[in-house]
């Protein structure tokens, strides 16, 4: 079983990465754009066939080490 | 004072951290590498030095925070050991929990690698009691991700109960946004635990030690943390 992990800046934490490309979209000519966040993705093949508990585990996994809960939030998706 | 300098792959101010502490202390530091599990006996004093352990990946910290060595680190620091970390060292210790908050990507987005003033919060720990209150000293810094971010509860507390020790200042001493290069909030530069045995802050005192360095401004971080033992 596949997971993917989804890791975001919380709201309210500052995302300079997304700012600036947000800005660099503005300077290729794209209007329109409004606020940009910048996030990361990590896939996980995961050894486990039930559903519920490969989600558990994948959280486990986010809350521990993939993401800083003091800074980011993240979603688990299984695939 | 018996120190031990912790090395990760990635470390690079362990050598320059060791030159500090034996300039203060007289003694060599144990370098001790993040896949033992033990500190040696004895022990008064853990380094955390600066660098990109493990490449930076992930977030700055976050794979050196998870290395066999911090478990010996955190009971420790549980146990009352006096435990310090510097740029690199500040964001392990962070994204192991021993200290509150996290370190954002500099504001600017750029790499800063120029030199600091900042002010000391306070003189009554073991990491600053041989500056005075308010006190300004420069040191070196170089850091991509150094702005120091924690939710406004946390902010509160830091503030509410003297844990910031040290924060970015003009060098007359004046807390200005143009002072606090990084985006820190409330210029934020070094904070401490509440039992005032752990600081971590984002410059290097550690690189102004020696007249050779260009000052010794940073020295007294160092020969504080020296005077409790030969005080006791």
């Amino acid at each position: 079983m596949k997971a993917r992990v989804t890791i975001m800046p919380k709201a309210g934490v500052l995302d300079p990465q997304g700012k600036a490309i947000g800005h660099a979209l503005g300077s290729l000519g794209f209007a329109g754009v409004g606020e940009v966040r910048a996030g990361k993705v990590i896939e996980l093949e995961l050894n486990e066939a039930d559903p519920a508990k490969a989600q558990a585990v994948a959280e486990d996994m986010a809350r521990r080490l993939l993401a800083n809960t003091v800074i980011e939030s993240f979603k688990v998706e299984l695939t | 004072m018996k120190s031990a300098i912790i090395v990760f792959p990635g470390t690079n101010r362990e050598r320059d951290m060791a030159i500090a502490l034996e300039r203060a202390s007289g003694r060599k530091p144990a370098m001790v590498f993040h896949l033992q599990d033990t500190l040696p006996a004895g022990t008064d004093l853990v380094v955390l030095p600066g660098g990109f352990s493990h490449g930076d990946y992930l977030r700055c910290g976050a794979m050196a925070a998870q290395s066999p060595i911090m478990r010996a680190i955190r009971e420790f620091a549980a146990s009352g050991g006096l435990l310090l970390g510097v740029c690199n060292g500040f964001q392990i210790l962070t994204e192991a929990g021993l200290l509150p908050g996290a370190l954002l990507r500099n504001a600017t987005l750029r790499f800063l690698s120029m030199d600091c003033h900042m002010r000391v919060e306070r003189a009554d720990t073991p990491f600053t009691r041989h500056w005075q209150k308010g006190a300004v000293f420069r040191a070196p810094m170089a850091h991509g991700d150094g702005n120091y971010f924690c939710d406004d509860e946390t902010l509160a507390r830091l503030n509410g109960e003297g844990l910031v020790a040290f924060r970015y200042a003009t060098p007359e001493g004046a807390i200005t946004a143009e002072a606090n290069r990084n985006g820190a909030r409330d210029n934020i530069a070094g904070i401490l635990s509440p039992t005032l045995r752990i600081c971590g802050l984002m410059p290097h005192p550690e690189d102004l030690v020696d007249p050779l360095m260009g000052g010794e401004d940073g020295l007294p971080l160092f020969t504080s943390l020296f005077d409790q033992f030969t005080a006791a």
